[in-house]
């Protein structure tokens, strides 16, 4: 017994550099060396954790039929049930963890449980996705790791793997448009044209351990996460009670769900305005949701038409950089005049938009006043070009005399 | 002088005068001082335009001095306050800018004017010379002023400009330390180039323009050899008007004529200020230079990589330097020395001169 | 020509010289009078009086076109950064009790160096530095 226990110690205490699966796997070809390439470049092999800390077995030896022994606790491939088990011996140890990163999570299993692919996992049902699926087998990187599957730009495509598969979706009787959805959407454009890693992917709504579609009550909230003026609007909207009543989705019944595309003024007013799929446009509502259309409309075609008066005193050399400055408030009073549109009620929109109008029109008068200016140094040229014409004829009239008077 | 009988009342007052100022000499003086008259007299008047466009410069650019600050950090805004919020400011920085092209262009037009009327020959070659030097001159206020608003377009063509100056054999790399005041174009460059810009060029071309106009006041202005020709073989004097008040008056029509245009053209067109230098900005696309510099940068983007075993712009540098040798040399390879000029040969190194600089100049351009 | 003819061509000439002279005249003197804003500088500009400002608070600042955001966090301590947000370009406030940098518009969130701490900017703002000139704070570029 006391023999054994020696062993056992002999076989964890690793000799320092000595990894003989990484050796010999290294040497192999195919499936059997694949794993020992792909590990090094993982999270794990940088801090010096080896193959035996998950497959066990003793790397000590070269003997492949010792360091792969039952005796050495070698235990192959985990079953794919057995894998968030196998992550949490670490992961979900607190003071493990905290020798690599003190501030790191340590609750992804409990979170994963409580997640759909969790819960199936419990029934038995190996096919959903395990920690592996997500963060890759051998060559796990940091999820801070632009290379990793789920750093954010990655992450669509990583969820897409399984959830944009009809044949692997067949059996949970789900749609595969989500994937081809979110690629429309003004968050993706945000995050892979604009570069915004803090633009939503999957996981910031669905949660990343914890993946599950919010309930139809949390919708706001989540979206709320970001856009919280609107949130707030919202809540304090007769929309709040009349949706949840219809147990409809909140804000995805106007912007849908994956596919949320940039807004514009067309969903409140116009042929395609998503307020007339429920309000009649003679209807009350109808008739505010225009209202508030033509508010909008009306101060954005101010603002533009006094960006184009102040560009042009200012191409033609006028001082107009006071005004172009204060076109930024204008402008602020037409974003938050689109924010008070989820108020649903016509004081809210219309009080910013007076706002900005009362700016956009003072700033139009400083460019009708520049271009004024550009007429009276018109003018000035004019006179002082008559002057020298008056003066030019003169000294014509002088050398027409002299010419004269000599012959 | 005016054919006018003077009043008592002037007479009294500039006896006064002459008696302070002993200014009779002077006035002897202008009233012998004629200009020939021909069908090419009109030319003579390019160089009395360019003189009047450099005192518009003096005073423009003293004017634009009172704003302006030679730093990087300082320079374009204060070129822009001097534009937005200097009275004025627009129409004194435009009409720099313009006078400054106007200038260039009626020089030149002036010494391919004196090329073709032979006013090059004995005794006036230094007149050429200085010339040649005063053109030189306004080539280098052209290439300094450029850069001093700081902008992104002047930056670039300045770092393009003096890049070349290093290709120049052995010392190029002296050659363009000297320029830039380093070994890139950045604030020590800008303020070198201000000081050139208003005291080492105007004094040198103060200096030179007196020594320019007192030769053609000693000389007189020459008369083409063809005119001269026709007059001895009649056994009469070549035709001549007066300079004061004629060819003055002439004159004093023409300036108030390149007034009214400067006038238009700054007005009418004020010239871009642009965006601020970022020198760790990369080069924006269709760099060019002013269009003075438009044939030599031409010329060198047309010669290979490397000819003969020299490199392409060590070559196109050694040509630059044989043309504005050759052409700076006129005088004498365009006279026999018994003074009499070689008319063909002149007219058409004039002319091949005059096709190169403007075919060139257009293909930059359109570039 | 009749001394009256002549005497009119010089007044022609006369008026038109002495008017011309006048026109060239007028914007030169008007150009060296000093303008309203005496100085070009965008480097630096006076964001107010110190006293005018509670601890504590923030207000907007002018700086050239560009508004800047100027913070007194405690008596004497000031900060000051680029008020655009990083995110759709608009213009940040103080949030005071929370002593942060916050967006109205897409509530992002910034501590008092610059840096992102929440909401979706994505890059940090531009700070100014402050100095005091008597009573003047003065916000340059840093």
């Amino acid at each position: 017994m006391k023999y054994a226990l020696l062993l056992l110690l002999l076989a964890a205490a690793r000799l320092p550099g000595k990894d003989s699966c990484l050796e010999c796997h290294s040497q192999m070809t195919g499936d059997l060396q694949a794993p020992a390439s792909a590990f090094q470049s993982s999270v794990h092999f940088q801090h010096g954790f080896t193959c035996a800390d998950c497959h066990g077995g003793d790397p000590n030896s070269d003997d492949p039929d010792a360091s792969m022994s039952k005796a050495h606790g070698f235990a192959g491939v985990p079953p794919r049930t057995a894998v968030p088990k196998l992550c949490a011996r670490c992961h979900s140890n607190p003071n493990f963890m905290r020798k690599y990163n003190p501030s790191e999570r340590v609750d992804q299993n409990a979170e994963y449980a409580t997640s759909v692919h969790g819960q199936h996992l419990a029934k038995g049902d190996a096919a959903v996705a395990t920690c592996i699926d997500c963060h890759g087998i051998h060559d796990i990187r940091a999820a801070r790791d632009p290379l990793s599957p789920v750093y954010p730009l990655n992450l669509p495509k990583t969820c897409a793997h399984c959830h944009a598969d009809a044949a692997h979706m067949a059996p949970y009787k789900i749609p595969t448009n989500q994937y081809a959805d979110y690629l429309k959407s003004v968050h993706w454009e945000e995050l892979s044209k604009r570069g915004d890693l803090s633009a939503p992917n999957c996981a910031t709504c669905h949660g990343n351990h914890g993946a599950k579609p919010p309930a139809v009550s949390s919708v706001a909230a989540v979206c709320g996460t970001c856009h919280v003026f609107e949130e707030q609007l919202f809540d304090k909207s007769p929309h709040q009670p009349a949706f949840a009543a219809m147990s409809a989705g909140t804000c995805v019944v106007c912007h849908s769900n994956h596919a949320i595309l940039k807004t514009s003024d067309q969903l409140l007013g116009g042929k395609n305005a998503v307020c007339g799929e429920c309000h009649d446009p003679d209807s009350a509502g109808g008739k505010t949701a225009a209202q508030a259309a033509g508010l909008i409309q009306d101060l954005q075609s101010r603002i533009a038409a006094a960006d184009a008066i102040l560009e042009q005193a200012r191409t033609s050399g006028i001082e107009v950089s006071e005004a172009i400055l204060r076109q930024t408030d204008a402008r602020q009073n037409l974003v938050k005049a689109r924010a008070n549109v989820h108020a649903f009620a016509i004081q809210a929109v219309s009080q910013p938009v007076q706002a900005g109008l009362a700016i956009a029109a003072e700033d139009y008068r400083a460019g009708e006043a520049a271009l004024k200016e550009k007429n009276i140094r018109r003018m000035g040229l004019a006179t002082s070009l008559a002057a020298i014409l008056v003066t030019m004829a003169g000294l014509w009239l002088i050398i027409r005399w002299l010419h004269s008077a000599r012959t | 002088m005016l054919p006018i009988q003077p009043s008592p009342r002037r007479k009294a007052i500039a006896a006064w005068f002459q008696d302070r100022l002993a200014w009779d000499s002077v006035r002897e003086f202008i009233a012998h001082k004629t200009v020939p008259v021909h069908s090419g007299t009109i030319w003579y008047a390019f160089g009395g335009i360019t003189l009047f466009l450099f005192v518009i410069q003096v005073v423009t650019g003293i004017l634009l001095l009172v704003y302006y600050r030679p730093t990087p950090s300082e320079a374009y805004e204060s070129v822009q306050f001097i534009v937005t919020r200097v009275a004025f400011g627009w129409l004194i920085r435009s009409i720099h800018i313009w006078s400054a092209n106007l200038l260039i262009l009626s020089a030149f037009v002036h010494m391919i004017s004196v090329a073709f009327l032979h006013a090059y020959r004995k005794p006036r070659e230094l007149v050429w010379l200085s010339g040649i030097v005063l053109l030189a001159l306004a080539l280098g206020f052209g290439f300094s002023g450029y850069l001093l608003p700081w902008n992104t377009i002047s930056f670039f063509a300045t770092k393009v400009g003096t890049d070349m100056a290093t290709f120049i054999p052995w010392m190029g790399s002296t050659v363009g330390r000297y320029l830039r005041g380093g070994d890139a174009v950045g604030g020590a460059t800008l303020t070198r180039f201000f000081g050139f810009h208003v005291a080492v060029l105007p004094a040198l071309t103060s200096l030179f323009l007196l020594f320019h106009l007192g030769l053609v006041q000693k000389f007189g202005i020459s008369t083409p050899p063809w005119v001269e020709k026709r007059s001895r073989g009649a056994g009469t004097r070549p035709p001549q008007m007066p300079f004061f008040p004629d060819f003055f008056l002439h004159e004093l029509m023409v300036w108030y004529g390149a007034l009214a245009l400067l006038g238009i053209l700054a007005a009418v067109f004020p010239w871009e200020l642009g965006q601020k230098a970022d020198a760790f900005a990369s080069a924006p696309a269709g760099i060019r230079p002013e269009w003075y510099f438009l044939a030599p940068f031409y010329t060198l983007k047309l010669i290979p990589g490397h000819v003969a075993g020299m490199e392409g712009e060590v070559v196109g540098l050694l040509g630059f330097g044989l043309l504005a040798f050759w052409w700076a040399a006129l005088p004498f390879w365009g006279a026999r020395p018994d003074g009499t000029v070689r008319s063909k040969l002149v007219t058409g190194g004039a002319v091949a001169f005059l096709a190169y600089l403007s075919t060139f100049s257009l293909l930059g351009y359109l570039r | 020509m009749p001394p009256a003819r002549r005497n009119i061509v010089f007044w022609i000439f006369g008026g038109g010289f002495i008017g011309s002279l006048i026109s060239f005249l007028y914007p030169v003197v008007r150009f060296l009078n000093p303008p309203a804003v005496s100085e070009a500088s965008v480097n630096e500009v006076v964001g107010g009086k110190g006293q005018d400002l509670a601890p504590n608070a923030g207000k907007i600042v002018k700086f050239g076109t560009q508004p800047v955001l100027l913070i007194r966090l405690g008596q004497t301590e000031w900060r000051a950064f680029s008020a655009v947000c990083t995110h759709l370009s608009c213009i940040v406030q103080y949030d005071a009790p929370r002593k942060l940098i916050w967006c109205a518009c897409h509530n992002g969130q910034y501590d008092l160096s610059g840096k992102v701490i929440a909401g979706p900017p994505p890059a940090p703002l531009k700070e100014y530095a402050v100095h005091l000139r008597g009573e003047d704070v003065v916000i340059s570029r840093s």
